[in-house]
């Protein structure tokens, strides 16, 4: 098939089959964001970074853990280390790259976690209403009244530093916005004709929320988790500097900008490449979840 | 006709997607005079565009192309913003479909209702509202003193609409469009609301451009009728001639239409043509 | 089985509790033959819908008896229930779910109901209702107005109900749509031996569809009269003459 007719075959308005059809709705969810540069541009970072993780053992230039301290606090681009190296001589670039492993890995599982619970705490209280929901908004909303840090400070201290941990105590902290958005969604959408017409061909609560509700509310979520993201990486990072997230020697992002902090006046690179690293993630997960508001909005007519 | 209110030549609205350029209404031609023009049709051939058009209500990525619209020897598509503003409600004016959501739910009637006034007019507050509460009455609303100071979730949809009409009417405009004024109200209502439209009109000499997809209502309210389809207009007579029509779409509309007193035991199906696509539209300028 | 598909007495149905209490339909009584079609029409708040939905079970807070298709109805629907009674709804924009193509659409219904040879039934479904095979996998908004309406119905008639509960099924429509719509449900009734409950404002519509209907009006039915009455104009009740008049008034052209 030609790439002209690939096109067409997508675009067309007659689909001949399940799969023609889903492929087709994907496509032209493609077309939409492709046409938002700027969501693009938090694509590839996006991508970039993505890529940086995984080929990290091949683009490092040296081990990120061997420590020289005869090489302590070289500037950029000394003796073939690319970003400098930090107080104990390592490989700033290497840690950089490695660190994304990190990152990525607890931006994956918060994304896991917090909205699935949100989602299935918001959906269920929202479809149930009644008792039911009274009683679930009420420890959402007594979630949401701590400040997520300090909660999640909370958490850490109480179950030890460390990744899994932190990820564990920021998951428990971020799922409440998603439950509210999901039952507010849910509030809409239980009242429209196509949940009745559902429910009259005799579909009980289960599949109503999971096979009809939760489609609809998933885009929604999706959205507010790209823009999310930059709080979550900015959280876990925040643990990291104070020490509570992961530890030392693994070359987390925001550990490494507490590890700099103590040189920052006379040695700048340290702590700055790092907190680079953070701005470009969370400026791309940010773009990119504009963009996907653009593209996931449901009353979007693709005419 | 010596002098139309509004001379509109070949008119064309059309909207950019992704697929290619919709055109959504395509080179329509028409004038009014003072005068009930009823322009007619289903949904998607164009009516509310035309009516929007005229008003320069269409945004991008509309794109609004004509000869000329010119209203009193005016011209509106070079008319700048500014004067556009004058235009709306001061000459023309336009009545929505469903008043729920053209007036304003945090402010009163009353004041809704001098503030449209004050917009055109430099007047006294108090003479306003005396302005207004005549309006009111003559839109047929019982103790208009006491209507003035209600929200409009407290009026029902019929009188919704007659304080609209009271609205529009105010600042004395010559020409009104009514885009389905009615269609959001009940039968008993409707008939009611277009009859105080229709006497007001009349007797204030101006002209009118009803848009509806009700054949029947518009022939009963109407002197002249432009029956649009698929951007085009494709038949023009008089309303009083409705019953002469020649096109197979308005005979089509006309037999779609269930009739209690006339029982069919299967409805008409308009069977489109391809080719009313394709004919140039009738001039609907007299 | 008896000849009586639906039999509603004394049905009072109420929003609200308390001071907030608003009733809907209040001592609301009719009967509806095997295979007749009944009308309800009155004006918006009248109640109309409202007797649909306590029918179809969508209005938990009612009171009186309802017999419909010889089962006693409760509380509850049974899944039984809903093989034999099924709604067709107002707005075809509003009742078809946005992320669902018209396959997906037919093939959860019929699965619930427990159908087998999905595939295959699918296809004579879409053509039962006039829509070719070229549609079944299009999502709602590559439809139009008709279309979606023929969907909505083809789901509605997917488990071969024998009551079909009608809500304005053409009012969202263009009149030479709306015709197409109700020359539809005419073969369909005729073909399958429906039962139809229509609920509209359009007393032509009505007219043109039902044998008996139902007047409505602040939630009480003011009277029943058959079609031939109707036509003749010679109904008892002043708010029914005051309805055909408006209706024959704006429909009769100068």
């Amino acid at each position: 098939m030609t790439t002209a007719n690939l096109r067409d075959w997508l675009l067309s308005d007659a689909p001949t089959s399940r799969r023609q059809a889903r492929f087709a709705s994907w496509y032209k969810g493609w077309l939409t964001l492709r046409s938002n540069t700027l969501a693009m541009v938090g694509l590839i970072v996006l991508a970039l970074i993505i890529l940086a993780a995984i080929f990290a053992p091949v683009l490092a230039t040296h081990d990120p853990y061997a420590q020289d301290l005869g090489q302590r606090l070289l500037g950029a681009g000394h003796s073939g280390h690319l970003l400098g190296t930090d107080s104990l001589g390592r490989d700033i670039y290497s840690r950089l790259l490695y660190g994304a492993r990190i990152s990525i890995y607890i931006v994956l599982l918060v994304a896991m976690v917090a909205p699935l619970v949100g989602l299935i705490v918001g959906t269920v209280s929202g479809y149930a209403g009644g008792w039911g929901d009274v009683v679930l908004m009420r420890i959402t909303d007594i979630f949401l009244a701590f400040p997520r840090l300090i909660l999640a400070l909370a958490f850490v201290a109480a179950l030890g530093a460390g990744i899994e941990n932190a990820v564990l105590a920021i998951s428990l902290t971020a799922w409440p916005p998603y439950a509210r958005i999901a039952r507010a969604e849910t509030l809409t959408i239980r009242n429209s004709d196509y949940i009745h017409a559902i429910r009259l061909q005799g579909a009980g609560p289960f599949r109503i929320v999971t096979r009809h509700i939760w489609p609809l509310c998933i885009s929604s979520l999706v959205i507010r988790v790209t823009l999310d993201m930059a709080g979550i990486i900015l959280t876990a990072a925040a643990l990291g500097f104070l020490g509570l997230g992961a530890q030392p020697p693994s070359p987390e992002w925001g550990a490494m900008i507490s590890e700099g902090r103590k040189y920052i006046l006379d040695y700048w690179w340290v702590a700055t490449f790092p907190g680079l690293a953070i701005f470009a993630i969370s400026l791309a997960f940010n773009l990119l979840g504009d963009g996907l508001r653009d593209m996931l909005d449901p009353k979007e007519d693709t005419a | 006709m010596s002098d139309p209110l509004l001379d509109v030549e070949n008119l064309r609205v059309s909207f950019a997607t992704r697929t290619g350029i919709i055109e959504a209404v395509r080179g329509i031609s028409f004038t009014l005079g003072r005068e009930r023009l009823g322009i007619v049709g289903e949904s998607g051939s164009g009516k509310s565009m035309t009516g929007r058009a005229i008003l320069r209500l269409i945004r991008p990525p509309g794109r609004v192309e004509a000869d000329h619209i010119t209203m009193h020897g005016e011209d509106i598509l070079a008319a700048s913003e500014a004067r556009m503003r004058q235009l709306r409600g001061g000459r023309v004016s336009m009545i929505m479909q469903d008043p729920k959501f053209s007036l304003n739910p945090v402010m009163t009637v009353g004041q809704q209702l001098i503030d449209s006034l004050r917009a055109h007019e430099k007047l006294a507050r108090s003479e306003c509202r005396q302005r207004a509460i005549a309006m009111l009455d003559e839109v047929a609303i019982r103790d208009p003193e006491r209507v003035m100071g209600l929200y409009p979730h407290e009026v029902s949809g019929g009188m919704g609409q007659r304080i609209m009409i009271a609205m529009m009417l105010l600042p004395g405009p010559e020409i009104l469009i009514a885009d389905e004024p009615t269609s959001a109200l009940d039968v008993s209502v409707q008939l009611q609301v277009l009859d105080i439209m229709d006497q007001l009109v009349k007797n204030r000499g101006m002209g009118l451009i009803f848009i509806s997809h009700d054949l029947n209502l518009v022939a009963k309210f109407c002197d002249r009728i432009a029956v649009m389809y698929a951007g085009r207009i494709v038949e023009c007579c008089k309303a009083s001639e409705l019953h002469k029509a020649q096109h197979p779409y308005t005979l089509g509309l006309l037999n779609a239409v269930p009739d209690l007193e006339h029982p069919r035991p299967r409805l008409e199906v308009l069977q489109r043509d391809p080719a009313w696509r394709e004919a140039l539209s009738v001039s609907a300028r007299s | 089985m008896t000849d009586t598909a639906i039999d509603i007495q004394n049905l009072d149905v109420w929003f609200g509790s308390g001071r907030d209490r608003s009733v809907a339909v209040s001592q609301a009584r009719f009967a509806v033959e095997q295979g007749e079609s009944f009308g309800i029409v009155g004006e918006s708040g009248s109640g109309k819908s409202t007797i649909l939905r306590a029918i179809a079970g969508l209005v938990p807070t009612w009171s009186g008896d309802m017999i419909v298709a010889g089962e006693a109805l409760g509380p509850r629907r049974s899944k039984a229930f809903y093989r034999k009674v099924q709604m067709v709804f107002q707005d075809p924009y509003a009742s078809l779910h946005p992320r669902q193509t018209v396959d997906r659409v037919l093939s959860e219904a019929m699965g619930l109901h427990g159908l087998t040879d999905i595939d295959s039934r699918i296809p004579r479904l879409m053509e039962n209702v006039g829509l070719g095979p070229s549609f079944r996998f299009r999502f709602p908004h590559q439809l139009s107005g008709g279309q979606r309406q023929r969907v909505a119905i083809a789901r509605a008639l997917a488990c071969s109900p024998q009551i079909l509960l009608l809500d304005e099924p053409t009012s969202a429509l263009d009149v030479s749509v709306q015709a197409e719509i109700l020359n539809l449900l005419t073969d369909l009734r005729r073909d399958h031996g429906l039962t139809y409950i229509m609920v509209s404002h359009d007393l032509g519509v009505v007219g043109h569809l039902c044998e008996r209907i139902a007047v409505m009006k602040q939630g009480r039915i003011v009277e029943v009269l058959d079609v031939e009455t109707m036509r003749r104009l010679e109904a008892a009740d002043p708010y029914t003459r005051q309805l055909l008049d408006s209706s024959i008034q704006s429909s009769r052209s100068v």
